[in-house]
């Protein structure tokens, strides 16, 4: 009975377990720690709503989520930081003639394709080298110097071009934008191969994206960081002087420094349940329509699929851009949280596998289950790190405090959540494939 | 003609040489990738972690025998610690297979779960490495360090330039060969290598004339955790070690899996030499030598470099996708293990 009732009402139950545990940390370690928490639940639940549309819905494995992520990051500085007058003067126009000459090259070498390739591919591969070869001369010709131009412009605080100047939030569809594009690239050259080649792929791009973002200061100052990205909502600042701030502060009994930031962290919990419900609508609604369920056909049983007249990579190359974009979104997003970009945080552990243990967990296939997972993961993931130093210090609370093995120990916890991430998902693979809230089909309800 | 020799030695000491040795690197390390592929069909991404877990075994073998005063001067201690460090690997490797693999195997799960599975295994090593060793770097070369160095070449041949030769470049070079070659006696010659190529080849056919499925997926892990272990040692003697650069060498030895033919043993070695030398001639900076070919009195403002070497790992992407749109099968086509 009791087995059934929880089946039944499995995803509620679920939910409110999670709920609870947020109230647990907003009563023990205080209410902004947990609206933190929250936020930052919101977010990797986006992000796994969009690995689960690649991996759910298609089977397609992304190993370069955290590139993608990092897009749409940038995505948020070029579009909401304020333009740097004096680099634009200094190398603006180089830089300009220079993506000219790139976009120039790739038309070329298209249409010399075209022209060419179809007859002789030797003749087609020749040609497509030396056009890329004069174009790419070309390009640094400008490119280069108009770069030490930029970079010297102020450097300890500017030294990149800066952005549009645009509100922050404009910056969430730019970066799912960016996001797929680089995803419909990647899809175009590997999908239709084998799995695996997906995979290196995706892992690849996500490498080189990380690279470009570090190494172009020019665009993102790279390791040097980009503080202070505008806000979509107040500043505690501002707040605190308001006198109606003030006066709701004194209503609600609390002090005006702890009321403002749980405001602004409200504010922002705000807007992304407003992101992350419009995501859930439209993925519910597609995966319940005829497209949804041909999704899965083509995932189940690929050579039927086919039989049936689907166009398999075209369709597998749809749901990666939009997964992508999603990820996209949600890399910006993040980074309008975080006030900064900073390229050095993404990590392919936090970025990338994590928010494949939380689709995994959280039950591939299904988007309530992905949502669920990513809170899940995200909270334990926060809660790890003083429950593993806690586990640590008590173990070998026995041995002198100087102990080479505890001290050792004590230094390590660190890298323990690299282990466990990786027992996680081989625990999950193994003994509970379907995950908490198991994908809904026709034959077992 | 001075000149065009000290250009030709210039390219030779610092593409040549360095290339040669990072290709036998990466060949070994692809080979292992290969085998596991052709045998058990996945995409091994734990490899990396498996090459920097076998190294950190050897590394505690050459301490300790340091410790003894053991020494096999001019050559590296840690050429004696090799065999403990294969055997830690192999051990691993085993164990895992036993614990991890095997399951899913007898399920006959799709290559993409074993894919997420080693991805699995690869935090799990990879954060055992670290919690064992600690993320920095280890240095655990000695011996002689140079065979010839620049000073000597020059003294000997009144040339400009100096072509240097280190130890552990001939080392890596001189085992690689060795290596290679018993892999292929192995594979072609032996009754037991012979069973593995029948059983990579057609499985069902392998099992019906009566291959044990379970000893060859365990000489294939064996032979995986020994050439992991190599490759790793020989690219921790040359470089340093530093369990996150073996992260970073998963991409290059993919490639050159793939560039090769996954699944084709002397392709992989063939793909590892690819993505080295383009590797190293792309960000190599030609001023050196341009300034030798060029007329007199001649020389370049810039450093005449393609590409920085910040994006050295972009050029084993850039030759994998191609390979992906020209011919996605590899060079070696059509040929397996």
């Amino acid at each position: 009975m009791n087995q059934t009732f929880f089946n039944q009402y499995r995803t509620p139950i679920l939910y409110s377990v999670m709920a609870l545990l947020l109230v647990i940390v907003g009563v023990g370690q205080g209410w902004s720690v947990s609206l933190t928490i929250l936020n930052l639940c919101l977010i990797s639940a986006i992000m796994s709503l969009g690995v689960n549309m690649q991996w759910g819905y298609a089977g397609l494995f992304n190993v370069g989520v955290m590139g993608f992520a990092a897009l749409g990051g940038l995505a948020a500085v070029l579009v909401s930081m304020p333009p740097v007058e004096e680099a634009r003067a200094a190398g603006g126009q180089g830089v300009l003639v220079g993506l000219l000459i790139l976009i120039a090259t790739i038309f070329v070498s298209i249409v010399a394709w075209k022209q060419f390739g179809a007859k002789s591919k030797k003749t087609g591969y020749w040609m497509l080298f030396i056009i890329i070869a004069a174009g790419y001369a070309l390009m640094r010709l400008f490119f280069l110097p108009s770069v030490e131009a930029i970079e010297a412009v102020n450097p300890s605080v500017t030294g990149y071009l800066g952005g549009l100047g645009l509100p922050i939030i404009l910056s969430w569809p730019v970066g799912m934008v960016f996001a797929a594009g680089a995803a419909y690239v990647i899809g175009k050259v590997a999908l239709g191969l084998r799995s695996d080649y997906l995979a290196i792929a995706t892992l690849g791009i996500s490498e080189i994206v990380l690279y470009f973002i570090k190494n172009e200061e020019w665009l993102t100052r790279g390791v040097k960081n980009v503080n202070g990205l505008p806000r979509p909502v107040p500043y505690e600042v501002d707040l605190q002087q308001a006198t109606w701030f003030q006066q709701f502060a004194a209503d609600w009994g609390m002090e005006v420094a702890e009321a403002s930031s749980i405001f602004v962290k409200v504010c922002y919990a705000g807007l992304f349940i407003v992101v992350i419900a419009i995501l859930m609508y439209l993925s519910e609604t597609a995966l319940k329509s005829p497209w949804g369920r041909m999704m899965r056909a083509i995932r189940d049983n690929e050579v039927a699929a086919a039989a049936m007249g689907k166009d398999v990579v075209k369709r597998h190359l749809t749901i990666f851009v939009i997964g992508s974009a999603v990820i996209g979104l949600a890399g910006a997003m993040l980074t309008t949280l975080d006030g900064q970009f900073t390229p050095v945080g993404y990590q392919p552990l936090r970025f990338t596998f994590l928010i494949w243990v939380m689709v995994i967990i959280g039950g591939s296939g299904n988007n309530w289950g992905a949502v669920l997972g990513g809170f899940f993961i995200w909270f334990f993931w926060i809660e790890a790190e003083p429950i593993g130093l806690w586990l640590v210090d008590n173990l070998t609370s026995f041995m002198d405090p100087t102990h080479w093995l505890r001290l050792h120990l004590m230094d390590s916890a660190a890298h323990m959540r690299l282990m466990t991430v990786g027992i996680v998902l081989l625990i999950a693979l193994r003994y509970a494939p379907e995950g908490l809230i198991p994908e809904r089909t026709a034959r077992k309800h | 003609m001075t000149d065009f020799i000290n250009a030709l030695i210039v390219l030779a000491n610092f593409i040549l040489v360095p290339a040669l040795t990072y290709g036998s690197q990466l060949a070994l390390g692809a080979l292992g990738v290969t085998l596991v592929y052709g045998v058990l069909r996945f995409s091994n991404f734990a490899h990396g972690e498996m090459m920097a877990f076998g190294t950190m075994i050897t590394i505690f073998g050459t301490w300790g025998l340091q410790a003894l005063g053991v020494s096999i001067a001019p050559l590296p201690t840690a050429l004696l610690a090799l065999p403990l460090g294969i055997g830690g690997a192999v051990a691993l490797s085993l164990i895992l297979d036993k614990t991890v693999y095997k399951y899913h195997r007898q399920r006959k799960a799709s290559p993409v779960i074993f894919l997420i599975v080693s991805i699995g295994l690869m935090f799990f090593i990879g954060g055992l490495v670290r919690f064992i060793i600690g993320p920095g770097d280890q240095i655990f070369f000695d011996g002689t360090r140079f065979i010839f160095s620049a000073r000597d070449f020059k003294r000997a041949t009144g040339l400009d330039e100096g072509l240097a030769l280190k130890m552990t470049q001939a080392v890596t070079i001189i085992t690689a060969i060795l290596v290679v070659a018993a892999m292929f006696w192995f594979l072609n010659k032996t009754r037991t290598g012979k069973s593995m190529r029948a059983f990579s080849d057609n499985e069902n056919l392998a099992l019906l004339s009566g291959i044990n499925p379970d000893r060859v997926v365990m000489i294939t892990w064996i032979l995986v955790g020994a050439l992991a272990t190599i490759a790793g040692t020989l690219y921790g003697l040359d470089k340093s070690f530093k369990p996150f650069s073996f992260m970073q060498l998963l991409l290059p030895i993919f490639a050159a899996a793939i560039v090769g033919g996954v699944g084709n043993p002397l392709g992989a070695i063939a793909g590892g030499y690819v993505i080295a030398f383009s590797e190293i001639a792309v960000t190599f900076a030609y001023k050196k030598v341009v300034t030798y070919l060029g007329p007199d009195g001649f020389q370049p403002d810039s450093l005449v470099q393609l590409l920085g070497t910040d994006y050295k790992i972009a050029v084993s992407f850039l030759i994998l996708v191609i390979v992906l749109i020209v011919r996605p099968t590899g060079i070696f086509s059509g040929k397996t293990l």
